[in-house]
């Protein structure tokens, strides 16, 4: 079945059953790598992309599910050459180790600044405990959040 | 344009010789050559080999070439810096490209053990140094003054006298026609002279993995290409009497099924080798439809004498196993029974910990495609040596036939050192020809790992009037089958504290196991260094002293001479204690541990350890609620991994990463119920959180020991700070792993 996606601001068409989860549509189907398996059932947030802005796992939500919804993904988010706020403090701080999970973490924090532009550590916490990172780069994620926000982190 | 390159031996040996040639379309080409294995590998190839360290080319560019497997400990910067250093490169000039494994080019390219960075300082800063010393003479002929009146400035050698300057890419032409020095004649630069080595740069790959781009071997898209699943045994050693065949090749989107043909032995502890195992391969247009057809097949398995396994057997047989006399006899100083039964005080406790999965966030996977007897791979394994070598000997693929590209890996942490999905990829595009996609899904990944070995520990010791250690008795209980240990899981003669109480004894049997174990990061270390600084602790308490000084008093013990311990093979694996005692202080003045004050619920615990080249020792600072839930606060650290800091983010990276998953571990367990694994995903098997990450401080103690690794080093210690300082809050000893059994949790 063919389903209309509105994706970074591009329309475009998958054809593939409508339980397909989008990360697989996303992956396999378009090519946009950058949305990344982890788990498989919703508990890593490595799938994360936003659906109107919101942060949804991709691996669990299907081709059938999205509707008229627009879809960010990570490659979504840098205009040309320049980065988005989050993807520039992810640089600049080196957050990555692996990098496997970040694309998830970035989105995640992206839907974070969107609502709330000056997260406390708390908030941080609470919009960010379920992104999971197997290499540990927690210290840093919480950095670059108060950096992308341009505001200084508080103690704990 | 395709250049001519340059490329050195892992280990530098005199032997070793430099081999310069201009690059197709300009520039400079510095190649480094150990003759036999080069001829070894390849006679005749001496002339020019398509490969190299550095390309400087006519606009300047400085292209090097980053060796090791990428697992996210960040060699592919770390690891170029030092030549770049040496060359006196512009970090800014610098382009990265990734080797294919050709160890015969290239060295060593496994990422394992914490060795990538002490391997490499030697070598490749000598090749960026004789980079430099050659484009020093290509200006200094040009101008006609003597090379030793020029300088160089980040990518320019300069003549300060008359003012002229020239940027590296102008004489990289001249510079391709000299004779390039001998490399142990090279000069090295003095560190205090040092632009690139000592500070942060950012990881090469930083802007790729932020903008999303395809870069892990998981991200591999080749034209044509389809995607395989495979349902291996949940019972290891398991084999395939028959399955439903036709009714899954007609499933939607499915090519191709077929049953494995399995190589790997079926021995009663199965060996670290890269076999095929048994099961069944679906192909189809895409992951999903492979992974769908799935859920329809119906295997008939024989499962083999391994369904008979469970972690409760395991513990019956171990505690019958402690109960009798050891099998093994790994290290006696002294008369330890004696000292023992003449101790004025003895401890005795038991410690278990249990099997453990990797995880490792992107699952196992490999691409491969076979096409005119060529097989072409590109996987994201951290040791492509011993996946290469199955290959080419379970596949029949002659040596010239086999390319792999080494792709980076969404996170390694020792199960990458195994290369069964690669073998598996390379099984099914001979057979089908591919290009093929092998990803296994997460819980094929946690249900087939190389697990970490569990164990069983009976420790006893005696302490003397003053409180002093002077008998220590350590008997382990690992898997194995008497001559051999399952890999990864038994304790060596060198275990802290051996050698340096007067009366001592070490021991080690073997329980039967049909399961994969394997390295899991800090192998070894992160489960003995938990038990024996816990039980350190232990007999601090029972002495009424700091555990600080028992620590301190027992490193200062002279080591004893014992004979029968074979002396180990790198004397840099030998333990320093002076080292380790400059870390435990600062970690101690750092944290004010002599300061802490007694809190009910809140507590500080100490614990150090030397694994991996490195010196570590942590004090955890924790809270724990009427439920016994653990909050850690504030993790120090020290360290001390010798002269230089090579990336300072990028190691402290490192660190935060070592010692959460330190903390992680103290949550995590993988067990057996009828020979079959029963954590399937992450909810069973939990990592650390953001919110539960604690607060880390660390310090490094630098020394005058060449630089090593910091992959493994922090994680050890992690842990036993943490459950010495639940006891500490508590009074409650954790002497079972993970933390629920015990009656806590991670808060
Ligand atoms: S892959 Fe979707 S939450 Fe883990
Ligand atoms: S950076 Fe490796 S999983 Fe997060």
């Amino acid at each position: 079945m063919a389903f209309k996606l509105q994706i970074n601001k591009q329309q475009k068409t998958v054809d593939a059953a409508g339980d397909t989860p989008l990360l697989w549509a996303l992956r396999d189907v378009l090519l946009l790598k950058g949305t990344k398996y982890g788990c498989g059932v919703g508990y890593c947030g490595a799938c994360t992309v936003l659906l109107d802005g919101r942060p949804v796992r991709s691996c669990q939500t299907t081709l059938a599910d999205v509707g008229d919804s627009a879809i960010t993904t990570i490659e979504g988010l840098a205009t040309s050459d320049l980065l988005s706020p989050v993807q520039q403090a992810w640089v600049d701080l080196d957050v990555a180790q692996c990098g496997y999970c970040q694309a998830g973490q970035i989105i995640a924090a992206t839907a974070l600044l969107a609502k709330t532009p000056q997260p406390t550590d708390a908030q941080i916490d609470a919009a960010m405990s379920t992104n999971l990172c197997r290499c540990g780069t927690y210290t840093r994620i919480r950095e670059a959040i108060h950096h992308a926000a341009g505001s200084i982190g508080g103690a704990k | 344009m395709s250049a001519a390159e340059f490329n050195v031996p892992a280990t530098l040996s005199r032997r070793s010789f430099l081999q310069l040639s201009a690059a197709a379309g300009g520039g400079f080409l510095l190649g480094l050559y150990e003759p036999g294995a080069m001829f070894a590998q390849r006679p005749g190839a001496l002339s020019l080999v398509p490969n190299s360290f550095i390309r400087i080319s006519p606009d300047g560019t400085i292209t090097l070439k980053a060796r090791n497997a990428e697992i996210g400990q960040g060699v592919r910067t770390s690891l170029p810096m030092m030549i770049a250093e040496e060359l006196d490169a512009d970090w800014a000039h610098v382009r990265i490209e990734q080797a294919d494994y050709n160890e015969a080019l290239y060295g060593g390219q496994s990422s394992g053990g914490s060795t990538s960075t002490p391997n490499a300082w030697q070598p490749l800063r000598r090749i960026g140094a004789a980079g430099r010393e050659l484009l020093v003479t290509a200006a200094a002929e040009m101008w006609g003054v003597p090379a030793s009146e020029c300088s160089t400035e980040p990518s320019r050698v300069l003549h300060k006298a008359s003012g002229r300057s020239s940027g590296y890419g102008e004489l990289a032409d001249r510079a391709a026609k000299l004779t390039p020095p001998a490399l142990d004649k090279v000069t090295l630069k003095d560190p205090k002279d040092y632009r690139i080595i000592g500070t942060s740069r950012i990881n090469v790959d930083a802007r790729t993995i932020a903008t999303g781009k395809p870069i892990f071997g998981i991200d591999t898209e080749l034209p044509g290409m389809l995607h395989a699943v495979i349902e291996r045994c949940p019972v290891f050693g398991g084999t395939v009497r028959s399955f439903n065949e036709a009714e899954i090749a007609k499933l939607p989107g499915v090519k191709h099924v077929l049953s494995i043909e399995p190589t790997l032995s079926q021995d009663a502890v199965l060996p670290n080798e890269s076999g095929l195992e048994p099961g069944v391969a679906i192909i189809a247009t895409t992951w999903w439809q492979a992974q769908q057809a799935r859920k329809a097949l119906k295997i008939d398995w024989d499962f083999g004498s391994g369904s008979t396994q469970s972690s409760d057997g395991f513990a019956k047989q171990a505690a019958a196993t402690l109960a009798k006399p050891p099998v093994n006899t790994l290290r006696v100083d002294g008369d330890v029974d004696a000292a023992l039964t003449s101790a004025h005080k003895v401890v005795e406790a038991d410690y278990t910990f249990p099997f453990l999965a990797h995880g490792t966030l992107e699952p196992m996977g490999t691409t491969a495609q076979f096409k005119d007897g060529k097989m072409e791979i590109w996987t994201q394994s951290q040791n492509p040596a011993p996946g290469a070598a199955a290959v080419r000997k379970t596949l029949g693929i002659a040596d010239g036939d086999l390319t792999v590209h080494m792709i980076r890996a969404g996170g390694g942490f020792g199960r990458r050192l195994m290369n069964d999905y690669m073998l598996e990829a390379g099984y099914l595009a001979k057979k089908l020809g591919g290009p093929i996609k092998l990803t296994w899904s997460r819980e094929d990944d946690f249900t087939h790992d190389s697990y970490r070995a569990a164990g069983y520990m009976n420790l006893k010791a005696g302490l003397d009037a003053d409180g002093k250690v002077v008998a220590w008795r350590q008997h382990h209980v690992t898997f194995g089958d008497g001559a051999r240990f399952a890999a990864g899981s038994a304790v060596g003669a060198d275990e802290f504290p051996a050698g340096r109480v007067a009366s001592y004894g070490l021991y080690r049997s073997p329980i039967p196991l049909r399961l994969r174990t394997g390295w899991l990061r800090a192998p070894g270390a992160n489960a003995f260094c938990w038990v024996g600084q816990s039980f350190l602790d232990e007999l601090a308490t029972a002495a009424g002293r700091d555990p600080l000084d028992v620590q301190l008093e027992v490193l200062s013990n002279t080591l004893i001479d014992n004979p029968k311990v074979p002396p180990s093979r790198n004397p840099a694996a030998i333990l320093i204690p002076e080292r380790l005692k400059a870390v435990l202080e600062m970690v101690a003045e750092k944290s004010d541990w002599r300061k802490r004050t007694k809190q009910p619920g809140r507590g500080m615990g100490i614990a150090a350890y030397f694994c991996h080249l490195g010196y570590f020792a942590e004090v955890a600072d924790v809270s724990v609620d009427a439920r016994n839930r653990v909050t850690v606060h504030t993790i120090w650290a020290s360290g001390d991994v010798g002269s230089q800091i090579i990336n300072p983010r990028a190691a402290e990276n490192q660190c935060y990463g070592g010692i959460m998953e330190g903390l992680s571990m103290l949550q995590q367990e993988v067990t057996l119920v009828d020979g079959k694994v029963q954590q399937t995903n992450y909810p069973q098997h939990p990592l650390l959180r953001l919110r539960q990450a604690p607060k880390i401080e660390l310090y490094f103690c630098k020394t005058d020991y060449s630089p090593t690794g910091l992959g493994e080093p922090t994680l050890p210690p992690a842990l036993p700070a943490v459950t010495n300082a639940i006891f500490a809050a508590t009074g409650k000893r954790i002497r079972t792993l993970p933390l629920q059994k015990s009656g806590f949790s991670l808060a």
